[in-house]
C-alpha cells in the first residue's frame, strides 16, 4: 500500500532522528500534562482558585463575628449546618460548599470549560493544534480530562480551606451528622473527602456542559457566559415550585443533595439519584461535543 | 481566455499517474528538473494530488470549484491566486481542517481527510498567519505543539525545540512572550512549529504576509533552504514576485478554480511573444500585417502589435518598408510573468460575491 511506503521509508538515509514510535497512552499522557501545565500555571485560572479559596475564609470569619458574641444572631437563615457550625467547625467546610454551589464554584468551572474548545479558535491554536496533528477525539478528551482535574481542585480548595479556616475559628471534635448520630471526627472528615468528591462530580458533569458549548463558538466568552446562565436558569426553575415535575430533571437539581452522606444510615437512593443526572448530562453533552467537533470545519 | 484548465501533460492530475511509482511516462519530466534533492523513492511523484476537489460553503457560495492539483515531490509549488480565490480555504482542506463538499485529495499518497492523523506528522504548516498563546514565549508555544504531536520523541523535545528556533533565528527571543513578538518574529515562530519534527512536505499559506521587504526576503531564503533538503515546499500567496523566485511550479487560482498548473517555465512560455510597430500609418501598416497573415494585428495611437506566432521580426520589417510604410520603430514584447499572471486571474478586485 503507497501509504505504508510514505510513512514507512524514511525522508532521507537513515531513521528520523525525532520521530520514534511513541506508547498511546505516554503520549497522551504527555498532552495530557501540557495541557494541565497551560490551565494550572495560567494566572486568569490560578486567580479564579485563589477567590473560591477567600469565600470560605469570609464566610467563616462572618459567622464567627455573627454567632459568638451574641448567641441569636446569626442561627438560623434556613442552613441547618449553620446551627451545627458554633459547636463544629467542619461545618464549615458544608456551609461553604452549599453557600458555593449556587454560583461561584459554577462560574469557575464555567470560565475553564468554556475556554476550553473556544479560546483555542479564539487565539487561532486549534488549527495549529489540530494540524500538528492533535487528533480531534484525542484532543477532546485531553480537554475534558482537564476539566474534571479543574473541578476537583476547585471543590477542594473550597474544602479544604474552609476546613482550616473552621478548626482556627471554630472547636472542633467528634461530629454530630444531620441525623443525630455522632462520628469520630476522623470519619467526619472521611465524610467530608467524600461530599467534595460528589460535589466534583456535579462540577464535571457542568464541565462536560461547557465543553459541549465551547465547540459552537469562537469567543470563549461567550461560551462562559452561556454556561454560567444556563446555572441559573436551571436553578430558578427549580425554585418555581410549578416546574416541580421536570425539577428532578435539572441538571443542578441534585448539586446539594451532598446531604446525604451527612446521615446515618447514607441516604444512598438520593445519592445514587445524583450520580445518575450527572452521568446522564455528561454522556448528552459529551457526545454532543463530539459528534460536533469532530465534524465541523474549523474556520478560525 | 481560452481553458487553461487543461493541465500540461506532465502535472495530468490523473490518480493513475501518481500511482506508478517512477513511470518514465508524462510524470518524469515534472520530476526529473527538481527530482535531484527529492527523497521520492519507493513513494509516489506527486506530494499534493487532489481530484474534483470542491468547497461549497453553507450560503451555497462555492470557494473551491473541481480543482485537480498536482504538486510534484521534491518542488517548491507557488499556490497563487488573489485574496478570496479559494487558496485557504483549499489549504484547510488539504489540512483536515474543513471538509470538502466533494471530490478527493491525497497527501503524501494518503486520503485525506481520513487519514490526516497518519500522514500530517510529516507535514508542517503555517495556515493563514501564525497563532499561539500571547501569553507564553515562543519556546513555550513550541513545546505545547510538540507536546501534542504523538510521534514527537519527548527525549528529543528540547533539543529539536532549539534547533527550530535557531533555523529561523529566534533562538535569542526564545524566552520572550509572543505577545511582544513583531510580525516577523510571530511569522518565523510559526515556521519554526512547521520544522520541529523531520517533514517531508511544508505547506504555507501566505508566509509573507504583512511583512516588510526585509521579512519577505528571510523568508524566501527560509523557502530555498527547506527546499534544498529535499522537502516539498507548498506555499499560496496572492503576489507573484514574492514566490516567483523560489518556485519551480505554479498554480493560479481563479475565484475558486485552477486556472493554470504547470512549471513555472510552462507558464512562461504561454505569454506568446507579439511584434510591435511604430508607425506613421498604423491603419495601412495593419492592413499589411493581415496580408502576410498575422492574426489580429491591434492598433493603439500610432502603435500596431499582433502576435509574432511564427514570423521573424525581419521578415515583418521587410514587409512593412516594401509595402512603402514608415517604420519608426519596431521591437518583439513579451509579456512579463507579473502580466501573464494578472492575465489569468483579472485585475484588482474581481472577487465574486
Amino acid at each position: 500500500m503507497a501509504e505504508a511506503a510514505v510513512i514507512e521509508s524514511p525522508a532521507g538515509p537513515g531513521p528520523h532522528p525525532g520521530r520514534v514510535p511513541v506508547g498511546h497512552a505516554r503520549a497522551w499522557l504527555r498532552f495530557f500534562r501540557s495541557e494541565l501545565r497551560q490551565v494550572f500555571l495560567r494566572r486568569r485560572n490560578q486567580m479564579l482558585l485563589g477567590v473560591a479559596a477567600l469565600f470560605p475564609i469570609l464566610i467563616g470569619v462572618g459567622l464567627r463575628l455573627a454567632s459568638h458574641p451574641r448567641g441569636g444572631g446569626g442561627g438560623g437563615g434556613g442552613l441547618s449546618f449553620v446551627t451545627e457550625l458554633t459547636g463544629n467547625g467542619i461545618f464549615l467546610s458544608f456551609i461553604a460548599l452549599t453557600i458555593l454551589l449556587t454560583l461561584v464554584m459554577p462560574v469557575v468551572v464555567a470560565v475553564v470549560a468554556g475556554d476550553s474548545i473556544a479560546g483555542e479558535a479564539g487565539y487561532g491554536t486549534l488549527r495549529y493544534l489540530l494540524a500538528v496533528p492533535a487528533g480531534r477525539t484525542r484532543l477532546l478528551a485531553v480537554k475534558y480530562s482537564v476539566i474534571v482535574v479543574f473541578a476537583l481542585a476547585v471543590t477542594f480548595v473550597v474544602t479544604g480551606v474552609a476546613l482550616a479556616i473552621g478548626a482556627v475559628l471554630f472547636p472542633i471534635g467528634p461530629v454530630t451528622l444531620l441525623s443525630g448520630t455522632t462520628v469520630s471526627l476522623a470519619e467526619g472528615i472521611l465524610r467530608l473527602v467524600f461530599v467534595s468528591l460528589y460535589v466534583a462530580a456535579a462540577m464535571a458533569s457542568l464541565g462536560a456542559i461547557g465543553l459541549a458549548i465551547s465547540t459552537l463558538t469562537e469567543h470563549a466568552i461567550g461560551a462562559i457566559a452561556a454556561l454560567a446562565i444556563f446555572v441559573v436558569a436551571s436553578e430558578v426553575a427549580d425554585q418555581v415550585p410549578q416546574f416541580a415535575v421536570i425539577q428532578p430533571y435539572l441538571p443542578t437539581h441534585w448539586w446539594n443533595s451532598f446531604d446525604s452522606l451527612l446521615r446515618v444510615p447514607v441516604d444512598s437512593s438520593t445519592l445514587l439519584k445524583g450520580l445518575l443526572s450527572f452521568a446522564v448530562y455528561l454522556v448528552i453533552f459529551g457526545s454532543f461535543a463530539w459528534a460536533r467537533f469532530t465534524t465541523a470545519d474549523v474556520t478560525s | 481566455m481560452t481553458d487553461v484548465r487543461a493541465v500540461p501533460p506532465g502535472l495530468a492530475g490523473a490518480p493513475g499517474a501518481a500511482a506508478e511509482p517512477g513511470a518514465p511516462g508524462p510524470a518524469a519530466p515534472a520530476a526529473t528538473s527538481h527530482g535531484a534533492a527529492s527523497p521520492v523513492g519507493a513513494g509516489q511523484a506527486l506530494a499534493v494530488s487532489t481530484t474534483g476537489l470542491t468547497k461549497r460553503f453553507r450560503g451555497g457560495q462555492v470557494a473551491v470549484d473541481h480543482i485537480d492539483l498536482a504538486v510534484p515531490r521534491g518542488s517548491v509549488y507557488g499556490f497563487l491566486g488573489p485574496n478570496g480565490s479559494g487558496k485557504t480555504t483549499t489549504i484547510r482542506m488539504l489540512l483536515g481542517l474543513a471538509f470538502p463538499t466533494s471530490g478527493q485529495a491525497e497527501l503524501l499518497g494518503v486520503p485525506i481527510p481520513e487519514g490526516v492523523v497518519r500522514v500530517l506528522p510529516h507535514v508542517g504548516s503555517l495556515i493563514e498567519g501564525p497563532a499561539f498563546y500571547p501569553f507564553l514565549n515562543g519556546r513555550d508555544n513550541l513545546a505545547r505543539c510538540d507536546a501534542a504531536d504523538r510521534t514527537a520523541d519527548p527525549r528529543t523535545a528540547a533539543d529539536r525545540i532549539n534547533t527550530a528556533l535557531d533555523r529561523v533565528g529566534l533562538l535569542a527571543a526564545a524566552g520572550k512572550r509572543y505577545r511582544n513578538y513583531s510580525l516577523g518574529m510571530k511569522q518565523r515562530l510559526a515556521i519554526a512549529a512547521g520544522l520541529l519534527t523531520p517533514r517531508q512536505l511544508i505547506i504555507l499559506d501566505e508566509p509573507t504576509n504583512g511583512l516588510d521587504p526585509q521579512g519577505t526576503r528571510e523568508v524566501r531564503g527560509l523557502i530555498r533552504e527547506i527546499a534544498a533538503d529535499g522537502i516539498t515546499v507548498f506555499v499560496s500567496s496572492h503576489l507573484l514576485a514574492e514566490v516567483e523566485q523560489v518556485c519551480s511550479h505554479v498554480g493560479v487560482m481563479r475565484t475558486g478554480r485552477l486556472v493554470f498548473q504547470g512549471p513555472l517555465e510552462e507558464l512562461r512560455r504561454t505569454g506568446a511573444a507579439r511584434i510591435r510597430i511604430e508607425t506613421t500609418d498604423p491603419a495601412a501598416a495593419a492592413d499589411v500585417l493581415q496580408k502576410i497573415g498575422l492574426p489580429d494585428p491591434r492598433i493603439a495611437g500610432d502603435e500596431v502589435t499582433a502576435p509574432l506566432t511564427d514570423f521573424s521580426p525581419e521578415r515583418i520589417c521587410a514587409d512593412l518598408v516594401h509595402a512603402g510604410i514608415g517604420v519608426r520603430g519596431l521591437g518583439v514584447v513579451t509579456p512579463s510573468l507579473e502580466e501573464l499572471f494578472v492575465g489569468l486571474t483579472g485585475e484588482g478586485f474581481d472577487v465574486d460575491g
